[in-house]
């Protein structure tokens, strides 16, 4: 089965959209899936996990299951408390922050259900499972904590070692002094804002199988991961086993989302369980395990105020979070509110800013990174408030935010949370939104409505957002305290036949990383795009790498492969001079071929320099034979796509049903590789955000058992709950060397605030200013009923 | 049973689901497993021509019958060695990111257009509310089933008929 293309064969550039090379395996089920690995042998593991919040384990019961058939061998905890006694945590966001142990089996307490209390190995899955069904444990019962506020009170700690449930309180003022700010001001706006907890739900549910070669001590682990290089290195630093032993590959990677931007206790079991037995070993998870215990996202409460004066211009901003840790700080937990930290002031000029948080930990399971991270919710809070604020002045929202956002002469601009923005043209944006979205018009239908008291009510809603992302120059995340650096590696290679082979260090889930980076090859080289070829997501095939998060693939990684391509070019310029016979000054360098100034038929194609320097019979004295390029980039600055998003929606005030009737984005996420790819991210991006907004939730009962363990109770929005979208761009280059931006984030970041915005905005002659998330029916049906008695703030 | 035009004579468990047995016995693993409750979608093929979540159904509930999986698919389709209209549309419109959804979405579809062979818009999208993709947000596995409906009314499909 072949794909056909019949388009031009130039397509293939930076620019153009070809279509992806990824697609034909996985339209054809010719996929490599962790869960698709089992090779001859593989002992299969199976978790028993809390069944309450918060237990003292008593005694745990494993004889019934260690006789039965095909099972291999049962551990606890205390089985591998030597070997690792903590999973990593590489945030530490205070010097003073609390940073209890995680054992990957809990050992003496649970303190979320699902918390792994034992395993069970046994030669096939199904029995593995049913032995672990046979397994007792005696709980002691302790009183759940789901509630942050109710946690900070300190009457159930959860580590009692630490004596407190506060993981750490994070301060940032910033500008010109908060206090005489606000009481300078002529309007102060409060408001507190829920960010509900969200499962991340990739399609593909987490799985593991590590291979040991026991002669050389060597260990192969397959991983549904993000992150193939950080995994490698964490799963050394917290087992103590060499680093160079372990090789860590993430085949097809079924989305990840942040979700798989992690260090989980059943990877680093299945290491521990593969030495100690000599044998494969091999787990993936249910859906309800998923949702049980793969990290949340989000799960903060957001205090903001807001001050200005009565004309609408900004003054300063202060935020206070709390930000819900669940049971134990993961990967980069403490990090994710404080990545938000830097991200409130948005788009808008204003001199005072000063942002809080508090981590605390709560009887649930982890929280960490999920697409935005930290960010969808600050842009959240801002845009929401911005929509009060322009209500509480009686302002039209789109001219209170034209009024105090950085304009596009005046970039660079250093903010007052202390980035300094590169580029941006919020005005461009926003002129282009609002022509396709007929804002004027639905500005008018809006006013009818009301007039007319018309049952089904229309919102708009508006989101001119902006998010730092391409994590991340490396100096910044020292200041941060993170625990790595941000830097990207490439490699491109001339195979003796003129094909290209480039490595990156990023590892693509879904994102196209093969196609848009040949795409920047292709340019780079001037060789044809289907004679590239792209190797990724192998610690052995990619020795350097820092992975894929934080929309950072094109950003860094792309641009540490433009540098490396460029390295081949100047080799390739030098072995072309010195075989033309010309200086190298003379040489030209387009579409692939060199050429001799004023003698064009004097030329080399870069192809054919390839093998010239394979054969490595004629090169110049002072050269390598070799055209490899390598190049690690490390970014000075992040990357801040910004956009503007607008969303209508008609409710039925009866009924509380929103439907949305049009949502228009105009991204500017600088110059493009690849439109088609781009605008797929901002297409699930923005259904994420919408989900979010509407549909998705956490739900846990008081004693902290998750009400939402399946996709029964846990909405993912389907085909029919979403709108079609209109998406268009506009492209103010950024100052690196691809004028790229990242887009992997922005559309989810974007996307919740214009959806609620639009629900506040229909509700508002109700008396309405503000529904939780998600505005289900039943929510906005209640604001409606308390609106019109004078409540719901 | 039959699975993708071949004939399997295998001894199952009672218990073994149908995509268990697609996938570890028979090792067609092109078909995945995203839940455990039938809600995403991600595993279905068709039996006797219609589709079926085979989370759903027991390995011995498709003794007899004629599965199709997205590993068969393009071997129904008349143009000789090329993709199936619907894995050649989900290409082109960009249908698909990371792909785990894409063997049950495009079985969904096919289903789909067997029922509605030119369907609106809002009809593809209520035909697949069965299946969850966390990547696309929809919109161009919506664009790339109507394409794929305009080339299946154009074309035909082979007979999944098997030879004895």
């Amino acid at each position: 089965m072949t794909v056909i293309d019949d388009r031009p064969a130039d397509v293939g550039g930076v620019g153009t959209a070809p279509w992806r090379k990824e697609d034909a395996h996985l339209v054809t089920g010719q996929t490599t899936w962790t869960d698709n690995l089992a090779p001859v042998g593989t002992l299969h593991m199976a978790f028993v996990r809390a069944t309450m919040a918060h237990a003292r384990i008593g005694s745990i019961d494993t004889s019934e299951a260690a006789g039965m058939p095909n099972v291999v061998g049962v551990f606890t905890g205390a089985d591998f408390a030597e070997e690792c006694p903590t999973l990593p945590c590489a945030w530490p966001v205070t010097p003073d922050m609390v940073h209890p142990a995680h054992p990957p089996i809990a050992v003496g307490k649970v303190r979320f259900a699902g918390d792994p209390v034992a395993v069970v190995v046994a030669r096939d899955r199904a029995s593995a499972v049913d032995a672990a069904e046979t397994v007792l444990v005696d709980y002691e019962p302790l009183p759940a904590v789901v509630d942050m506020e109710q946690s900070l009170t300190d009457e159930v700690v959860l580590h009692e070692d630490e004596g407190t449930n506060k993981a750490f309180f994070f301060s940032m003022p910033t500008g010109a002094d908060i206090d005489e700010t606000f009481a300078g001001a002529d309007v102060v706006v409060k408001r507190r804002f829920i960010q509900q907890r969200l499962l991340p739900t990739p399609i593909e549910p987490r799985a593991v199988l590590c291979i040991p070669q026991a002669a050389s001590g060597d260990f192969t682990i397959y991983s549904a991961t993000q992150i193939p290089h950080i995994l490698r290195t964490m799963l050394a630093v917290v087992t103590g086993m060499p680093e160079h032993k372990i090789r860590v590959i993430a085949p097809d990677v079924g989305g990840g989302f942040g979700a798989k931007l992690q260090v989980t206790g059943e990877e680093v079991i299945a290491l521990l369980v593969a030495k100690r037995l000599g044998r494969p070993v091999k787990w993936t998870e249910t859906r309800s395990e998923t949702n049980l215990t793969m990290h949340h996202g989000r799960g903060q409460i957001q205090d903001i105020e807001i001050a200005a004066t009565k004309d609408g211009k900004l003054l300063g901003l202060k935020v206070d979070l709390l930000a819900d840790m669940g049971a134990y700080l993961m990967l980069v937990t403490p990090g994710v509110p404080i990545l938000g930290a830097f991200m409130y002031p948005a788009i808008y000029k204003m001199d005072a800013y000063r942002f809080n948080c508090t981590g605390v930990f709560t009887t649930k399971t982890p929280t960490d990174a999920y697409r935005g991270a930290g960010r969808p919710e600050a842009t959240f809070a801002i845009e929401r408030i911005m929509d009060e604020l322009a209500d509480e002045l009686d302002m039209d929202p789109m001219e209170l935010r034209k009024l105090n956002w950085i304009t596009h002469e005046e970039f660079p601009y250093e903010m007052v949370a202390g980035l300094t923005y590169d580029s941006g043209n919020y005005e461009a944006a926003t002129a282009r939104a609002m022509e396709l979205f007929d804002y004027e018009g639905l500005r008018a239908e809006q006013a009818q409505r009301r007039a007319d008291g018309d049952r089904i009510q229309l919102g708009i809603g508006i989101s001119t957002f902006t998010e730092m992302c391409g994590l991340a120059p490396s100096r910044v995340l020292g200041q941060l305290d993170y625990g790595a650096g941000g830097w990207e590696a490439a490699t491109v290679r001339m195979l003796p036949s003129g094909k290209v082979q480039v490595v990156t260090g990023s590892s693509p889930h879904g994102q196209g990383h093969e196609t848009t980076l040949s795409q920047i090859t292709s340019s780079a080289l001037g060789v044809p795009f289907d004679d590239i070829e792209v190797l990724h997501g192998d610690t052995q095939v990619s020795p350097m790498g820092l992975d894929t998060y934080g929309s950072r693939s094109l950003v860094v990684g792309g641009i540490a492969l433009q540098k490396a391509a460029g390295k081949v070019v100047d080799k390739a310029r030098k072995l072309a001079a010195h075989l033309l016979e010309a200086s190298e000054d003379d040489i030209e360098f387009a579409d692939g071929t060199f050429s001799v100034k004023g003698s064009p038929d004097a030329s080399k194609s870069i192809q054919e320099l390839a093998l010239a320097i394979f054969a490595a019979h004629d090169y110049p004295e002072d050269m390598e034979p070799d055209l490899t390029g390598h190049a690690i980039f490390d970014p000075e600055n992040f990357s801040y796509p910004h956009g503007t998003h607008l969303c209508a929606v008609e409710i039925d005030t009866e009924t509380g049903h929103t439907s949305i009737r049009t949502y228009v984005a105009v991204d500017d996420v600088g110059k493009v590789i690849n439109p088609q790819i781009v605008e797929g991210q901002v297409h699930g991006g923005i259904a994420q955000g919408i989900a979010q907004a509407l549909y998705e939730g956490v739900v846990y009962d008081d004693d902290g058992n998750l009400v939402t363990g399946t996709l029964v109770d846990y909405l993912v929005p389907a085909a029919p709950d979403l709108p079609s979208f209109t998406t268009d761009r506009t492209e103010t280059p950024a100052a690196n060397e691809l004028g790229v931006k990242g887009v992997g984030e922005a559309g989810t970041i974007a996307s919740t605030p214009a959806v609620v915005n639009a629900v506040v905005d229909a509700l508002r002659p109700y008396g309405v200013h503000d529904v939780e998330m998600p505005c289900t029916p039943e929510r906005v049906w209640r604001a409606i009923q308390s609106g019109q008695k004078g409540g719901a703030q | 049973m039959t699975v993708d035009g071949t004939d399997y004579t295998d001894d199952v468990e009672p218990r073994t689901l149908l995509v268990h047995h697609l996938r570890e016995a028979l090792g067609l693993t092109g078909t995945n497993v995203g839940c455990d409750t039938s809600n995403c979608g991600a595993c279905t093929v068709h039996v006797d021509g219609q589709s079926v979540k085979s989370c759903t159904m027991l390995a011995i509930q498709a003794d007899g019958r004629e599965v199709l999986t997205i590993q068969g698919l393009a071997d129904t389709w008349d143009g000789e060695g090329s993709l199936h209209p619907l894995q050649q549309a989900f290409h082109e419109a960009h249908a698909l990111q990371c792909g785990y959804c894409t063997p049950g979405m495009i079985m969904a579809s096919l289903d789909l257009l067997a029922e509605n062979p030119d369907p609106s818009d809002d009809e593809v999208r209520h035909g697949l509310e069965g299946n969850l993709c966390r990547c696309t947000g929809y919109q161009n596995i919506v664009k790339a089933v109507r394409a794929a409906a305009v080339q299946i009314r154009q074309g035909s499909t082979k007979s999944q008929e098997v030879p004895a």
